[in-house]
This record gives C-alpha cells, sequence and structure tokens, in this order.
C-alpha cells in the first residue's frame, strides 16, 4: 500500500518510495538519511499535532506533516 | 611547520568540545566576511603552529544555507592544510555523509570519530584499520570531553599535512564513492570540466558530482560553454533515465548507499544504545502531549526566577554596591580636590552613571546565558522548538525562534544574542525585528511609576494590558513582515533531535566568557558614549556653559523642537521628549529624567489618558543603545539596523496616538 509519510501514525514504520518536493527542502531531505529505500518510523506527533517525530538511520529527526506529506511510503505491515 | 587546521562537522557532534580542547580559552570569534555566520580561530595549546578555524556545524555541502556556504567558500579558496572531520561515533551514519562530501573537494582529511567511550560502553566495536583502508584517511578514535585520543589526532594531523596516507605508501585517498551509471557520468562530466574547474579553484571531481546534483551557484563560476551545458544535461538525462530517479536523488543515494556498505563491514553495534533508550524514557515526559506546554514553562520560569530572583540580584547587587562605594569615593576626592561643578558632574553623572548603566545590564546576560546554554548543550532547547514550532509557524517562524523572543521579556540584549543559534538569516532578522515588543524588565519600573500616579485601583490590568499588547503587536507585526520585507520562504524545519548528553561545563564557561567579553567590549563604549552625549545635552546650554535649570539645557531645546510631533499623541512638551530620549540609553533613565525635569510630580503634566500613551509609546519604541548595538552586530549591516529602529519607533508613535485619540473620542481625560 503506497501512502504518504503524514499517514503514518506513532509507532508505525515504513519505507521511503520517493521522495518529491524541490530545491531547498527536498535536498535537505534528502542530506538527513531520507533516501529512497531507508526505513523511517514515526516515534510521536508535537503536543500541537504537528510537527512529527520521526526514527531513521539510527538517529531522531523532526519534520513538519506538510514536508512530509512530499514523501511517499511502502507501510510495512 | 606552520600549519591551517579546518573543523569540521555536523551540529551536536562535539566539535565545540574538541576545539576547546585543542585551543583552551585561546581562541578569536568574529564573522566570516559579509555573514553573520561565526568564525571562531585559535592557536593550538600544545603546538603554537597550529591555527585552528572551527567551521560551522553543517550536515551537508549543499547551496543552501549560509553557514553550508560559507563552510564551502572556505574550503575551496583558504585550502587549509589539513580538514579535521569530527563526527559522532554514535550516529555515524548520517555524520559520515558530510564526510564524503569533504572528502570530494581534493583536500587531506582527518576522520576523529568522536564519542567513542559511549560506543564501547554500548558493547560497540569500529574496525578502524578497515575504515582507514575503505577511506583512504587516517581514523582517529577520540572521546572529546575526555580529552582522549587527542595526541593521536594531531599526530595524525601533522603526517596527513607532510602527505602520509594510512595505507603501503603511494596509496591514494579515496574521491569517489559512486558505482553504476552516477560513476559513468561523474566520470564524463569530470574530464569535460576538469579545466575550468581548476581555473576557477575547485577539484574537478567535486564540481562534476556539484553540477550533477544541481548546483546553481557552481554553474555560475564555471562559465561553461552553451556546447558543454548541453553536453552535461545530455550525460545527467541518460544516468537518470538508467538510474529511474532524479539527479539530486541520485546523488545522495549513492553516498548513503556507499556508507551503508562501509558500515557493514567496519561497525558492529545494537540497534538502540543506553542514551538513547534514556533520551526516549526523558522524553516521554519532556515532549509529552499534555506535559510538554507546562514543563516547558516550569523550566523558562525557573530560568527567569534565578535570572531576575536570587542569583542576578544577588550579583547586580554586588556590582551596584561597588559602583555606588566608587561613586562616594570619587566624589569625595573631587569635593577634596575641589574641581569645577561641571567636572565633578561629568565624572559622576557622566562617566559613573554611564559605568553603571554597562554593569547594570551584566549580570542578567550572564546568568541568563548560563543557563540558555546549560539548555542548549544538554539538547533540550531542539524540543522547544518541536514543541512549540506550528504556534511560530502561524507568524511565518519556527520553534527557534521562541527562546529569544521569550528571553526578550528579561533583556532584549541577551534575546538579540540569541537569534544566533537560528540557522537563516531571514528568520534572524524577523526575530530581532520582532523580540523588542516583548516588554523587557526594564520598562517595569516605568509601568509601575505611572501606574501607581494614574491607575491605583487598575495598575494590575494596565501592566497585564501593555505585556499582551506587546505581543500581539509582535503577531500582527509578523503577520505583516511576512507577507513584505520577508517574502521568502524560511528554511525548512528540519532538525536533528539529538541525544540528551550531560553540558561540558567547561565548553559552557568558555563560551560564557565569550560572550560577556563581547558585549563588554562591544557594548561598551557605545552605552558609555551615549550616556555621555545624554548626560551633556541635559546639563549644558548652547553656549556651552553648565545650567542649574533643566530647562534652559540644549535636551530641553531640542526637546522643544521635537515636541510637536507627539501632538496627537497627547504628550507634546519638551519633558517627555527628554525622558524618552533618556530612555535610549536604559529604559529605566526615563523615570529619573522625568523626576528631574518635572518637579512638580507627573501629575503635574499627564493626565491618566496621556499617561496611557506615553506608557504604550514605551513599551514599543526602539529598545535602548544596548540593544541597538546587539542589533547591529547580529545584523551585520547599519541599513537593517536602522529599519528595525524606524519600524518600532514608527508603530509606537502610531498606535499610542491611537490610544490618544480613540480615548479621546470615548470621552477619556
Amino acid at each position: 500500500m503506497s501512502i504518504n509519510l503524514s499517514q503514518l501514525k506513532p509507532g508505525e514504520s515504513g519505507t521511503i518510495e520517493t521522495v518529491g518536493g524541490e530545491g531547498a527542502l527536498r535536498r535537505r531531505l534528502l542530506d538527513m538519511g531520507l533516501t529512497p529505500g531507508t526505513c523511517v518510523s514515526v516515534r510521536k506527533v508535537a503536543p500541537f499535532g504537528d510537527p512529527l517525530e520521526l526514527h531513521l538511520r539510527g538517529y531522531e529527526l523532526t519534520l513538519r506533516g506538510d514536508d512530509a506529506r512530499s514523501i511517499k511510503m511502502r507501510k510495512e505491515s | 611547520m606552520k600549519l591551517h587546521i579546518a573543523l569540521a562537522g555536523n551540529q551536536n557532534c562535539g566539535k565545540t568540545t574538541l576545539f576547546n580542547q585543542l585551543t583552551g580559552s585561546n581562541q578569536h570569534v568574529g564573522n566570516f566576511p559579509g555573514v553573520t555566520v561565526e568564525k571562531k580561530e585559535g592557536i593550538a595549546r600544545k603546538n603554537k603552529d597550529l591555527t585552528i578555524v572551527d567551521l560551522p556545524g553543517i550536515y551537508s555541502l549543499s547551496p543552501y544555507t549560509a553557514e553550508e556556504v560559507v563552510t564551502r567558500d572556505f574550503l575551496v579558496h583558504d585550502k587549509p592544510d589539513v580538514i579535521v572531520n569530527i563526527i559522532d561515533a554514535t550516529n555515524i551514519e548520517r555524520n559520515l555523509y558530510l564526510t564524503l562530501q569533504l572528502m570530494t573537494l581534493g583536500l587531506p582529511v582527518v576522520l576523529a570519530l568522536n564519542m567513542m567511550d559511549e560506543v564501547r560502553s554500548n558493547g560497540g566495536i569500529i574496525n578502524i584499520e578497515e575504515m582507514e583502508k575503505e577511506l583512504g584517511i587516517f581514523v582517529v578514535p577520540i572521546v572529546a570531553n575526555k580529552n582522549e585520543g587527542i595526541e593521536e589526532l594531531l599526530e595524525r594531523v601533522a603526517d596527513t599535512a607532510k602527505g602520509k596516507t594510512p595505507g603501503a605508501p603511494g596509496s591514494m585517498r579515496r574521491i569517489d564513492f559512486c558505482a553504476g551509471p552516477v560513476h559513468k557520468a561523474l566520470h564524463s562530466i569530470t574530464h569535460l570540466i576538469e579545466e575550468s574547474a581548476l581555473r576557477s579553484g575547485y577539484e574537478g571531481r567535486f564540481a562534476a558530482t556539484k553540477l550533477i546534483e544541481g548546483d546553481p551557484l557552481l554553474e555560475k563560476v564555471l562559465a561553461l560553454s552553451v556546447s558543454e551545458k548541453d553536453i552535461i544535461k545530455r550525460i545527467i538525462k541518460e544516468m537518470e533515465m538508467k538510474l529511474g530517479t532524479d539527479r539530486e536523488a541520485a546523488i545522495a543515494d549513492m553516498r548513503y548507499a556507499f556508507i551503508e556498505n562501509l558500515i557493514l563491514n567496519t561497525v558492529i553495534k545494537k540497534e538502540e544504545s543506553r542514551e538513547q533508550s534514556r533520551t526516549i524514557r526523558i522524553d516521554r515526559i519532556l515532549t509529552h502531549r499534555v506535559l510538554a506546554i507546562p514543563l516547558f514553562i516550569a523550566i523558562m520560569g525557573m530560568v527567569f526566577w534565578m535570572t531576575f530572583g536570587p542569583v542576578g540580584t544577588f550579583i547586580k547587587d554586588i556590582f551596584a554596591f561597588g559602583i555606588l562605594k566608587i561613586t562616594d569615593w570619587v566624589n569625595a576626592g573631587l569635593d577634596a580636590i575641589d574641581v569645577s561643578p561641571w567636572m565633578h558632574s561629568l565624572i559622576s553623572d557622566g562617566i559613573l552613571a554611564g559605568i553603571g548603566a554597562v554593569l547594570s545590564f551584566l549580570p542578567v546576560i550572564v546568568v541568563l546565558f548560563f543557563f540558555l546554554s546549560l539548555l542548549e548543550d544538554t539538547g533540550y532547547m531542539a524540543r522547544v522548538a518541536f514543541v512549540l514550532d506550528s504556534l511560530l509557524r502561524k507568524i511565518g517562524l519556527s520553534g527557534r525562534s521562541f527562546v529569544p523572543m521569550l528571553v526578550g521579556f528579561g533583556c532584549t540584549v541577551p534575546a538579540i544574542m540569541a537569534t544566533r543559534t537560528l540557522s537563516s538569516d531571514r528568520d534572524r532578522k524577523m526575530t530581532i525585528f520582532l523580540t523588542p515588543f516583548m516588554s523587557c524588565s526594564a520598562k517595569v519600573p516605568v509601568y509601575a511609576v505611572f501606574c501607581a500616579a494614574f491607575f491605583p485601583k487598575t495598575g494590575a490590568l494596565v501592566m497585564s494590558g501593555l505585556y499582551f499588547g506587546g505581543i500581539l503587536v509582535a503577531i500582527a507585526s509578523g503577520l505583516v513582515l511576512r507577507r513584505t520585507l520577508f517574502k521568502g520562504n524560511s528554511i525548512p524545519f528540519v532538525l536533528e533531535l539529538p541525544v540528551y548528553r550531560m553540558p561540558s561545563f567547561k565548553a559552557v564557561f568558555i563560551h560564557l566568557w565569550q560572550k560577556t567579553k563581547d558585549f563588554v567590549q562591544r557594548a561598551f563604549t557605545i552605552i558609555f558614549i551615549g550616556s555621555l552625549i545624554i548626560w551633556f545635552l541635559m546639563n549644558f546650554d548652547w553656549s556651552f556653559d553648565m545650567v542649574a535649570d533643566k530647562a534652559q539645557s540644549i535636551l530641553a531645546s531640542l526637546g522643544t523642537i521635537i515636541a510637536p510631533v507627539f501632538t496627537l499623541n497627547g504628550f507634546a512638551s519638551w519633558q517627555s521628549v527628554a525622558a524618552l530620549v533618556s530612555g535610549f540609553t536604559a529604559k529605566e533613565a526615563v523615570i529619573s529624567t522625568l523626576a528631574v525635569v518635572l518637579p512638580g510630580g507627573l501629575s503635574a503634566y499627564f493626565a491618566p489618558l496621556s499617561a496611557l500613551s506615553f506608557l504604550v509609546f514605551t513599551l514599543l519604541y526602539t529598545p535602548c543603545i544596548a540593544a541597538v548595538a546587539a542589533t547591529r552586530r547580529e545584523m551585520g549591516s547599519l541599513r537593517w539596523t536602522l529599519a528595525t529602529i524606524v519600524f518600532q519607533t514608527g508603530i509606537a508613535w502610531g498606535l499610542s496616538a491611537l490610544v490618544f485619540q480613540a480615548g479621546m473620542l470615548l470621552g477619556f481625560r
């Protein structure tokens, strides 16, 4: 099932298929290790419902829901 | 042999700790030319021939943030003899990404694996020799905060500078990390542009990689011909076709693929370290859905209470006592040697009052910065940004701007200095514009005296109204500014949440010492001169004779000229102008000046309504001269600094006039 990263709930994980968007944001996502094939899990959501806390490549990263929408994922069942 | 060493690495990898270990307090802090990106330089404690530059903490050499561009330009044009790349060995995968980029620059690199104690205590193993073999550079395990491995690191730096490599004599540093279609594209493009790249000072391989990534800065620098550009475009198209992905993703993927393979061969570690599980446990509370906000308020409340309560007051009292004693002695001395009255006034009302004004800021700044660097170094500030981001996004800022704004309620000077931690120039400038609207603690005496005189029953309401009014003005200004002056996009909010660690007190104290030194050096002169000028204007007339009645002074006559500006605001008198002008040296001075120029008391001139419009103006107009000096320093531009003054004073005038006129219409007096 193909979904985007912002649709993952805390505790769920998946594998990145494509990283959309453009410019500085996309570049930063790639630089931080959000490349196709990477396994990402969502740790939690901030108190006001945004941003997300992710776990990938052995570290924690936070990113806004709007920006997470451009990352297409394959959810792990 | 004199050596120039550049220290590069991600944020939160212990780079500053290593820099402090290498140089001690032997540091010089400045800015890179043209931008407000901090550049720290120092000379090694153990070897006076080593000059070390601490580059900004970055994750990549992309052209999108000022820090990254500055780092790249520095490495390419200044060509340090050796780059020491420090990485957090507990978070090796993402940290190595920058390493690969640095190695492509063609400069000698030594890799320092920091926090090896944590790796070992978690049962992890890193095969150093194998890593050296695969990368072709020296790799040194260190523990920066325990000073372990530093000697060996320096030896390896010296070896590398002499051209030695870890393998057999003549073995090479690795400069490409690619395979398949990327490899082919990279080689074709390198071949094509090598000469023009070298002419502009770039390594061929580095330039080719950047062209594939679509780096606009490099495309411009290389000045390629149309046909060359065409060929490059075709090569990249072909590569994208074969890979089924685009150019940017292809390069990032290539680097991470290499790293994954390298780690597979050299690193054995557990899925989750003790420090990570501890962090998850702490965050279960600190970023908890419900508890996060109350805990944040409690922690900041503690910091403020310590700063403005016992600790700050204690230090402040010591300073005040010192100044008082010195003033007494000086006055007694001056009386004894019978100096002329103007000299007496110059020394005690001018010079000593000026020094007193500077010193009154110092305790607050030092104590506040102590707590802030503590919170920053433990990793809590990143959580604050995480928790509060969605609130600040509405006015076009990110969670990172919250702390400077909050500090603004204490003192605008450290607040503006704290914008240093913001990663984008746009966010930094916008935060500096808005922070002064947070009512600083020096304005409290002004509110208190006016409230006591005019609003004896509703004082608390007026006070809190002013505080909230300031916040509302900041929000409204933010909404306007993001549509006008700061239209561009903010830097993406993609932030690492580092593992919680005990801060190194040495680092905190060195940081504190630098901030204090910086403030005293820069602010001292400007506050001092400001106080002297105000003293002169208030005590002399146009023929430069000293006046007994302040109404005869230069300030009074200048005030009379300016006063009509405040007709709509309801306080068009030279006395209020004089008070506001002296408030520019320090906000408390508004009250002391009014006491001198209105001997009959405030009610002799003000009525409740004009008192209120005067308070609104005091709340919003340009912050004191020390804050303006800090603005000048952080903005790095006189024009931007003047813009903030005009912006804030303009809003102050408009809103205070609005309050007075609306009040009149409603029949208040």
